[in-house]
């Protein structure tokens, strides 16, 4: 999410295709840097509920999610 | 006499001549800053199409990521209801539901109530700022303001809400208007467990 612009595509690719997963890796990292949060949208399984996860490193994104949502941090208004 | 008269209408001619030329000489620049289309220099943000679509796009994102009910609520009432996470004096399963809930409305304080009696407790001033200095405006589309609210309230909703400006109901919400949206929400739900009784 890009204020101004709306919902921006950075990258995509196979996270299984180790090319294609460092520039995720790569992407993300750069993300995280400018300031973003970064959170995937999660499915209970149980409840059926659906809520969000803030994620801080690649490897806490979960191997079912298909996307990554950025936004920006939270300030008060 | 008709002498004297030309010659003073050919000295005030020769005296605002000066003021004339300056004044047409700077009518292109006032002409260029005011009308930035003529010269092809159109400010891509100021385009309501280029804003239309980015809420388009922002809504269609919303609904992939809220549930069908949440996503019904916004789409008829304009707000989401998310039960509140930092009490565990009552629970869900219990089918009794959150001990507080918040109100969550596009570029406006997210709001804390009472869902058993509908007590206003507080608002929470909060907002997504670009912090890449790309952006001229700092503004998300409405729906991405309301699905950002929504992932951090329900990810990490202490984190979210310690860094709001918190106030009485009141500093920017009317009470009354947000009353009148909890009854709404109220008969929206009445309205829809008649017409889908199972869920």
């Amino acid at each position: 999410m890009k204020p101004g612009h709306g919902e921006v595509l950075i990258a995509e690719g196979d996270r299984r295709v180790s090319e294609e997963e460092e520039r995720l890796v790569e992407e993300f990292r750069r993300q995280l840097d400018e300031g973003m949060w970064a959170a995937v949208p999660t499915l209970d399984g149980r409840s059926g509920r659906r809520r969000a996860e803030l994620v801080q490193r690649y490897s806490d994104i979960p191997a079912a999610a298909d996307r990554v949502i950025f936004f920006p941090r939270a300030a008060g208004g | 006499m008709l002498l004297a008269l030309s010659v003073l209408a050919l000295v005030a001619l020769a005296l605002t001549l000066p003021l004339l030329w300056r004044s047409a000489s700077s009518l292109p620049q006032a002409w260029r800053e005011r009308s930035p289309r003529r010269t092809g220099s159109v400010d891509p943000l100021g385009d309501p199409g280029r804003e239309r679509r980015a809420e388009q796009r922002a809504r269609e994102l919303l609904r992939s990521c809220v549930n069908e009910e949440e996503w019904a609520m916004y789409r008829d009432l304009g707000f989401i209801r998310v039960a509140g996470g930092l009490s565990r004096r009552t629970g869900d399963a219990e089918g009794e539901g959150p001990a507080y809930a918040y109100l969550v409305y596009a570029h406006k304080p997210i709001v804390a109530y009472v869902p058993s009696n509908g007590r206003l407790l507080s608002e929470y001033c909060v907002e997504f700022p670009d912090v890449t200095g790309q952006s001229e405006r700092s503004r998300l589309p409405a729906s991405d303001d309301v699905l950002a609210k929504w992932m951090a309230l329900t990810s990490d909703e202490s984190r979210v809400i310690g860094r709001a400006n918190m106030h009485l109901v009141g500093r920017q919400l009317d009470p009354a208007r947000v009353r009148r949206d909890l009854w709404r929400l109220g008969e929206w739900e009445r309205r829809r467990s008649r017409e889908t009784p199972a869920a």
